[in-house]
């Protein structure tokens, strides 16, 4: 068998049946072995930047790992976006590279790069295969990293000639990594520690992140926080993993999270992180952190116990055995008798009340939570499930505030590395993994013009998606932050409502284009596009003034928010 | 902030000691020398790191080493379970009418003359890293020209197996 053809029953044996990616020389010979035949459909992106997000739409929607294939050198530093992205965001990701013939390598070759080098610090390993033989072992042991312990991506770079090379092809069934072990396990002090401590608090809060969803343990979290009837916050990267109904529900804390997910953060004794990395995002100044609260700190990463914020009860291990067995800890612990938290939870709902997200409807320009929450409003009548991906920005933020996701892997963004431009390909790609579900991407004009072209992928793949676009003509954000520590100097940041004209550009790609000035346009045009049958882009023209609120500005306590457009600090 | 000598055991495979010194540089720890080298094993070797950095610190910086794939071991040599080895090579000026007083000296420091030039010596001495320092401040005086040293390397010792504290017999 040809090196070509090994790489595809890789895939195959590994149950791949998407990739996303794009041919160019050194990976000529894999795209050959395509045409000779493979059960793995292959998405054609129209840049390798948007293979990747498509495969990271894919891995985060589906929860298998996202297979993006590129050529050397600019195909391969195309592909760095969107691995840094799922590193930051723990995304399970096989990204193959072709690279130069063995003999050329080290040479400045034509489109030679050093994939393996440029991107050392945002794999979790990566691979360099300059002799055939090692090819199904790597591979095998490429899809056993991705998506053991902490998920991640992993680079399978191939020499050309290697991909040209015959073989005797044997996939193995067992990896040899000697110094790969993620733990398995969790330890039965830790849980019992923990448990106790649960039992003990008077305010409990559980800080639920990405790391619920990636270790697909959202039941179980939900059983833990329903038996010992814990409120919760959840993250951006969480969002979906607990239902957004649930009674006990904060949504999430964090610079432009609710004022009540935060003051139940900062007044608790005691913080239950789950899957979450204190993110500087949702902490703010670390030091003004929950600053009474104990922390039980629940990880597969151990790196992460103890890197921002000391743990006294640091939890190793998977969450989805893990969480099940604290639920039955915490059983045990509390026969007992649990203290009477009545008032905390009083509390919760007291600040809720008090604090509710709110805008200004004003009868000016149209509002941009105007657009989110008629898109909620539109997705909760219709039957079949609604995933939502965007870009980064305002609008993200305004997504995370308005959005109901009832089910896990319904929200699909950029956290940690905040990548504009990841929402159109993210979306495409969870199209591809759930093509019985409506895909709406919530995108800022900014974002969109990064990754537009892949509105061809959308069409001619038939992935159809719905892109929203809230056009308020600005880098908002960018603008958000020179109104206010900038003095209103707004350098660069300006990009107009009408350039492109998004509706022909979406026509242009074979889409449906749609532009709303207007509320009363609006439902119409949101309905027309979530019934055109075919890729849809609705262009909304929103007010460029508009802030995103509550915030708290970086490097802050997160108590001492702007709540409000007066732009005033309210302390606790 | 203090200095921690840290052992590594890596698979032998490409990159893997770029992957280790990456993760220094990216994360910010500072190395005061590294080296490396091969052992029982021709598949593994071992690195031997200097870090300044605070006791959290050295906790995440095992913990992300521990993450990477040719990442076999980690563990800390404390100063006192521990033997710490360095060699130096100093080349020293010294003029014909002072090499017996070099010479001499260096001999009671226990270093051995590894060349002998005109107007110069080179010497060799592997010791403790005090013991080097010592030697280095002990010859500056005469001029030294050229010096190498190749970083520490380091192993638990047999005898501190089982227990804690300062072993009896210091070497």
């Amino acid at each position: 068998m040809l090196g070509s053809d090994a790489i595809l029953r890789c895939l195959e044996l590994e149950g791949v049946e998407v990739c996303f990616g794009i041919p160019g020389g050194a990976i000529l010979p894999t795209y050959d072995a395509i045409a000779r035949g493979t059960t793995v459909r292959h998405v054609l992106a129209r840049h390798e930047q948007g293979a990747g997000h498509m495969a990271e739409g894919y891995a985060r929607a589906s929860g298998r790992v996202g297979v993006a294939i590129a050529t050397s050198g600019p195909g391969a530093t195309n592909l760095v976006t969107p691995i840094a992205d799922a590193w930051m965001d723990s995304t399970p990701l096989v990204c193959i590279t072709g690279q130069v013939r063995s003999s050329l390598i080290g040479t400045d070759a034509f489109q030679e790069i050093d994939a393996t080098g440029i991107t050392m610090p945002i794999v979790k390993h990566s691979w360099l295969v300059q002799d055939v033989e090692e090819l199904p072992r790597v591979m095998k042991a490429a899809f056993h990293v991705a998506q053991t312990g902490r998920k991640g991506p992993v680079l399978v770079d191939v020499a050309k000639d290697v991909q040209e090379a015959e073989f005797d092809f044997v996939y193995p069934d067992h990896v040899d990594l000697p110094g790969w072990k993620p733990p398995h396990k969790v330890h039965p002090r830790q849980l019992q520690e923990a448990a106790r401590a649960i039992v003990e608090a008077q305010r409990p809060i559980v800080y639920a992140g990405g790391g619920v969803l990636n270790a697909d343990a959202c039941d179980e979290l939900l059983e833990l926080v329903d038996s010992a009837q814990l409120p919760a916050v959840v993250t951006l990267m969480g969002k979906g993993c607990l239902p957004d109904s649930h009674p006990r529900n904060y949504g999430a804390p964090g610079m432009h999270g609710s004022k009540f997910a935060n003051w139940a953060l900062n007044k608790s004794d005691l913080v239950i992180a789950v899957g979450a990395r204190f993110d500087d995002r949702v902490t703010g100044k670390v030091s003004a952190f929950a600053p009474g609260a104990k922390v039980i700190h629940f990880d597969i990463d151990a790196a992460e116990v103890g890197k921002i914020r000391h743990a006294e009860i640091p939890v190793v291990g998977p969450l989805k055995l893990g969480l099940a067995q604290l639920a039955g800890e915490v059983r045990a612990a509390a026969a007992d008798g649990a203290p009477d938290r009545s008032a905390w939870l009083r509390q919760l709902e007291d600040w809720r009340e008090q604090f509710p997200f709110r805008y200004d409807k004003g009868d000016g320009a149209l509002k941009p939570q105007v657009v989110i929450e008629a898109l909620r409003d539109l997705a909760a009548r219709r039957d079949e499930d609604v995933i939502w991906t965007t870009g980064v920005g305002q609008h993200q933020m305004w997504a995370m505030q308005y959005i109901q996701c009832e089910q896990p892997r319904t929200f699909i963004t950029s956290g940690g590395l905040g990548t504009m431009g990841y929402g159109i390909p993210a979306a495409i790609g969870a199209k591809a993994a759930r093509p019985d579900a409506t895909v709406v991407c919530i995108d800022g004009d900014g974002c969109f013009q990064m990754t537009c072209q892949e509105l061809a992928t959308a069409a001619l793949e038939r992935l159809p998606i719905v892109a929203v676009i809230i056009n308020n003509g600005w880098l908002g954000m960018v603008r958000q932050w020179q109104e206010l520590f900038y003095d209103e100097r707004f350098a660069q940041t300006h990009l107009t409502h009408a350039v492109p004209n998004y509706a022909q550009l979406a026509e242009a790609y074979g889409c449906a284009g749609f532009t709303v000035e207007t509320e009363d346009e609006l439902e119409p045009a949101l309905t027309a596009a979530f019934a055109a049958g075919r890729s849809a882009v609705v262009d909304v023209r929103c007010d460029a003034e508009e802030k995103c609120f509550p915030m708290i500005p970086a490097g802050a306590a997160a108590v001492d928010v702007i709540e409000a457009p007066g732009g005033e600090v309210v302390s606790v | 902030m203090t200095t921690h000598t840290i052992s590594v055991r890596l698979e032998n495979k490409p990159g893997a000691l770029a992957r280790v010194s990456q993760l220094f540089s990216r994360r910010g720890y500072n190395i005061q020398s590294l080296a490396v080298g091969p052992t029982e094993r021709p598949d593994i070797s071992r690195l031997t790191l200097r870090v300044d950095c605070s006791e959290n610190s050295l906790e995440q910086i095992e913990k992300q080493m521990h993450k990477l794939v040719n990442v076999l071991r980690v563990t800390e040599l404390s100063a006192d379970e521990s033997i710490e080895r360095e060699l130096a090579l100093i080349t020293v000026a010294v003029a014909a009418d002072k090499r017996p007083e070099l010479v001499a000296l260096s001999q009671v420091a226990g270093a051995r003359v590894a060349d002998i030039g005109r107007d110069s010596i080179t010497f060799e001495l592997v010791g403790r890293p005090d013991q080097v320092e010592a030697f280095e401040e002990l010859v500056r005086p005469y001029g030294v020209r050229e010096l190498v040293r190749t970083g520490r390397v380091g192993l638990r010792r047999p005898s501190a197996a089982g227990r804690a504290g300062t072993p009896a017999v210091q070497v």
